[in-house]
């Protein structure tokens, strides 16, 4: 993703995004009606949600409380006072004919978002405020050549709109940063994150300018629906941009559509269609006004946040910067380790988790939560390398059962007789033979060819099928190699 | 029968629980009324089927002794509260075959006192008018004219229906709503008494929305004690109205002393016009005596900002209106005229729904929120309104009401103005200031001009003393004697 760096390498790259994010709310900001995703179109609308005479809205104090929550998670100042603008348009999935929004005073101001560089570096990106919105309608233009179908189910859904400073530089950053904000949306509980539902959409603002030079005219593209698109569409937009410059014209500002199937963007709207959207206070709605008591309350219930479980996992388990950093990306991935990790050996816990467990998970296309492995049967199976029961090796093949029958893993090493073989004599005796039958591999190997060590293991594991205690047959491969 | 619709409100109340009458009988005694008073064109809307279904209930419950306040009062409503099942329109195209699935809560909680609607009331397009000549159903006409005069006058506007159907006699009570003067206007131009609360005082849930930051519901009667009795059950805090004021709704009925001793009125000098007509000058001088006459005090105050309330708020209602009425786009409900394209149904649409005014006020409206002029018109306008929120205040510390006229002039002819916008906009003069500053106004019948038309007195309160207001206003009806001898020339 670093290629249009390398090759403009003058040119730096300018992205800012602003990040619609749904709020995990069982009723809508305005009007108090269930939020049930796919339900039949137009089975969740109110009177409110479809502007009918003489409706009025009323905020919603649950989303308020998931707009703060955020706002705490981001590091960002609350507002105590706050106010709700209309956003003046026509369309036919915005039934009121605008939108509350939050325009001059939002309810969240300045926060950041700290990002873990792959070289070990932090970034901090600046967060500009959060603001609290209604959603629109949904309009259906392809199901029917002739007419548009409109589902106002999801008008008037709360949004949060999380805007960022143009801090971020590259597509991997902005990636990074996405992925960043949606794990700490999902450890506040305040937004499932899932882009591919909707109920994350970022618009991405570009621009490029050479070094040292001022900002260049941005230009934004909406509606991005995956991370991996945003990181696309800047690739694609930064490099026409300096194309654009560099033959000697000039960046047009304006909004631009982000096409997944051709990786381009292109112009949505022209200037000359560009809205006046005549912001102005909602007078049906007066000032947000936060008690601050009700806030620090907040404060005190939120739960621990990536970050701060990271540098404790660093610290109470001594794991590296790295593996905590995995581990805490997915809340569900921290939380199940935690639960594993208890009595237990973190290193060993973490290796397994993020090692063979994840593989499987990837494997099988699950989840911790649909997976047939739970936090305590992949204890116990730790426990079994741990206690010398099986060895690494074989723990694989028994996590693979446990992945495809549930079943428990001791189980599963007695019916299949996986347990590992520990028996000094018995092993002494295996090796003895296979010493015999490789007399001149045994001499070479005392006239220094050392490398052949490996060979005798994997002898000695063929013949016992794998179950031999690895360590053991170390041990005693090397006592009696080196004992002439 | 005529006997019994010439009733106050008070009146009709003890006739039927002493059974002098029944609910029924009132009820039909209406319907004759204003099936031949077809003329005024004061409804929009009749609901006489289910009236007299709902008057027979009454009389049941009359008799069990189960009498709620309102109990078999036959009342109008201004059809710009949204009535469930019963066709609301605004008065105009746009909504003219819009019929409601919910009440809104000032006529809930008027049923839920027992009252009975007879119909729906006519008035401007979407409450913007003074005149009532926007409605596109027709202007409605003022049951007063001059003696021998051919011409119709207007009953004022925009809740001249509800106006009128009082004064006819065609209601025993109406209730209306007043963004700028929209109630004390018409109430002034028919010889009636007309209550603007204060701003949060009734919920707005249900009524169609001119200016939310100014809309106010309130009651149109033939007495100041109706008034009262009306109040008493529209008012009340509204959850579902988050402008409305969570506030001890006192009894109204209560506050009528006809005591105005030792009270201190203040008589503002902005609001003596140069161009006033000199018999609304000569009434209001009579006022003050009789201020002096009841034991009151008259007290000589400065509204210094009151001369830019009405440029002020034709920038705040048409804005917040530009807003309000974007929802009538032909998708969903209502009046549609389809297109080839989206914008083309809109424009369709809107083009054929909304009348001239209508669409005078959202084109003001946009423009003064658009780009580029939000600070010059619509930021200002709002501080102005500040000020003229921050000059009652201020007067009010030392003043327990404020006394004015209700309006510039009386009653005019149809058509007169109507081509004169700033003409017409200039009958809010008196009103308008009350409403950028939330304040209650009453305006009651004070005497006539030379021609024999009614004019208005004006009392603002401190907000939510409308029980103050409804004891001056009770003072002034006694002192002031007005007589209401109209002819019934309107009657087929």
């Amino acid at each position: 993703m670093s290629s249009t760096l390398e090759k403009s390498a003058n040119w730096e790259i300018i992205i800012g995004l602003e990040v619609h994010a749904q709020v995990v709310s069982k009723s809508k900001l305005f009007s108090g009606m269930s939020t049930t995703f796919g339900a039949e179109p137009n089975t969740q609308v109110s009177f409110v949600d479809a502007a009918f005479p003489g409706m009025l809205p009323v905020i919603n104090k649950f989303c308020v409380e998931q707009a703060v929550r955020t706002g705490i998670g981001l590091k960002a100042k609350i507002n105590l006072e706050s106010v709700f603008d209309r956003k003046n348009y026509f369309y036919a999935d915005l039934p009121a004919g605008y939108q509350i929004s939050q325009f001059e005073n939002p309810i969240v101001g300045k926060g950041h978002v700290i990002l873990d560089m792959p070289d070990g570096k932090i970034r901090k990106i600046g967060i500009t405020r959060l603001h609290l919105e209604q959603d629109a309608g949904k309009s259906i233009h392809d199901s029917n050549s002739v007419n548009s179908y409109i589902d106002l189910n999801r008008s008037g859904i709360a949004l949060m709109e999380i805007v960022s400073e143009p801090d971020l530089r590259t597509s991997e950053e902005a990636g990074l940063f996405l992925k960043k904000l949606r794990t700490i949306l999902r450890y506040l509980g305040t937004c499932d994150g899932n882009m591919e539902q909707g109920s994350m959409r970022a618009d991405v603002n570009v621009s490029v300018r050479r070094y040292g030079e001022e900002l260049g005219t941005r230009c934004e593209i909406k509606n991005v629906n995956s991370i991996r698109f945003v990181q696309q569409a800047i690739e694609y937009e930064s490099k026409r941009q300096i194309k654009e410059i560099e033959s000697g014209n000039k960046i047009v500002q304006e909004t631009r559509l982000f096409d997944p199937k051709i990786f381009e963007t292109r112009p949505m709207r022209s200037k000359e269609e560009s809205h006046d959207y005549r912001y102005f206070p909602d007078p049906d709605l007066l000032p947000l006004k936060l008690n601050e008591n009700w806030v620090n309350q907040i404060i005190k219930s939120l739960p621990e946040l990536p970050d701060e479980r990271k540098q404790r996992f660093c610290d109470e388990f001594k794991l590296s910067i790295y593996d905590s950093g995995l581990l805490v990306d997915d809340k569900e991935t921290a939380d199940f380790f935690e639960k594993v990790v208890l009595n237990r050996d973190p290193k060993l816990v973490a290796n397994i988790v993020l090692g063979d467990f994840f593989g499987y998970l990837n494997k099988l296309g699950q989840t911790i939560n649909n997976s047939k492995v739970s936090s305590d049967s992949l204890g116990e199976l730790i426990d079994l390398i741990s206690d010398n029961v099986i060895s690494g090796r074989i723990s694989k093949e028994v996590l693979e059962i446990m992945f495809n029958t549930g079943q428990n893993p001791l189980e599963i090493v007695e019916e299949k007789s996986l347990k590992q073989n520990s028996n000094v004599d018995e092993l002494e005796k295996i090796i003895d033979a296979i010493l015999e039958v490789n007399k001149e591999k045994v001499t070479e190997y005392r006239a220094g060819k050392e490398k052949l060590f490996g060979f005798f293991i994997g002898q000695v594991m063929k013949k016992t099928e794998g179950k031999a205690n690895p360590q053991i047959v170390n041990e005693i491969l090397i006592k009696k190699l080196n004992n002439k | 029968m005529s006997l019994i619709n010439d009733l106050t409100i008070s009146q009709a109340r003890k006739g039927l629980v002493e059974k002098k009458f029944s609910a029924e009988e009132l009820v039909e005694s209406f319907i004759t009324e204003i099936e031949s008073s077809k003329k005024l064109n004061s409804y929009i809307s009749y609901n006489f089927e289910s009236a007299i279904k709902e008057a027979k209930k009454s009389d049941i419950r009359i008799a069990k002794g189960d009498a709620r306040d309102l109990e078999g009062i036959p009342i109008a409503i201004k059809d710009l509260f949204c009535t469930k099942g019963i066709k609301t329109t605004a008065a105009s195209k746009m909504l003219y075959n819009f019929v409601p699935p919910y009440e809104s809560t000032v006529t809930q909680n008027l049923l839920n006192a027992g009252s009975i609607f007879l119909g729906k009331t006519n008035l401007d397009e979407f409450a913007m008018g003074s005149s009532n000549e926007t409605s596109f159903f027709g202007p409605c006409i003022n049951p007063w004219k001059p003696i021998k005069e051919v011409h119709n006058y207007v009953p004022g506007g925009s809740s001249g229906g509800s106006a009128v159907a009082v004064s006819a006699n065609l209601c025993l009570g109406a209730i209306g709503t007043d963004t700028g003067g929209s109630i004390r206007q018409p109430a002034s131009f028919c010889g009636i008494i007309g209550l603007k609360p204060t701003y949060g005082r009734c919920s707005r849930w249900g009524i169609v929305a001119f200016a939310s930051s100014l809309d106010q519901a309130g009651p149109m009667t033939r007495t100041v004690e109706d008034a009262a009795i009306l109040l008493n059950n529209m008012a009340g805090y509204d959850s579902k109205d988050s402008t409305s004021v969570n506030k001890v709704v006192p009894n109204f009925e209560k506050s009528i002393l006809k005591n105005i001793n030792k009270l201190k009125f203040g008589i503002p000098k902005e609001y003596n016009l140069e161009d006033s007509n000199p018999e609304v000058k000569n009434l209001w001088e009579k006022g003050i005596n009789l201020i002096r006459q009841g034991g009151g005090e008259v007290v000589d105050i400065s509204l210094p900002h009151t001369k830019y309330a009405l440029p002020s708020y034709y920038i705040i209602a048409p804005a917040e209106a530009s807003s309000n009425l974007s929802r009538y786009d032909g998708v969903r409900y209502g009046h549609r005229v389809d297109g080839g394209s989206l914008e083309e149904l809109y424009e369709n649409t809107r083009g054929d729904g909304f009348g001239d005014e209508v669409k005078r006020r959202i084109l003001i409206g946009t423009y003064v929120l658009s780009a580029g002029y939000y600070d010059a018109y619509y930021i200002k306008a709002q501080k102005i309104r500040t000020l003229i929120y921050k000059d009652f205040e201020n007067v009010f510390k030392d003043i327990d009401v404020i006394f004015t006229p209700t309006t510039p002039n009386s009653a005019f002819p149809i058509d007169a103005k109507i081509d004169d916008p700033i003409s017409m906009y200039m009958n809010d003069l008196l009103t308008v200031p009350a409403n950028m500053a939330g304040l209650p106004a009453i305006s009651i019948p004070s005497g006539k001009d030379n021609k024999g038309l009614p004019l208005g007195f004006q009392f603002i309160g401190k907000p939510f003393d409308e029980s103050g207001l409804l004891n001056v206003a009770s003072y002034f009806e006694e002192v002031c004697e007005f007589s209401d001898n109209k002819d019934e020339w309107w009657k087929s």
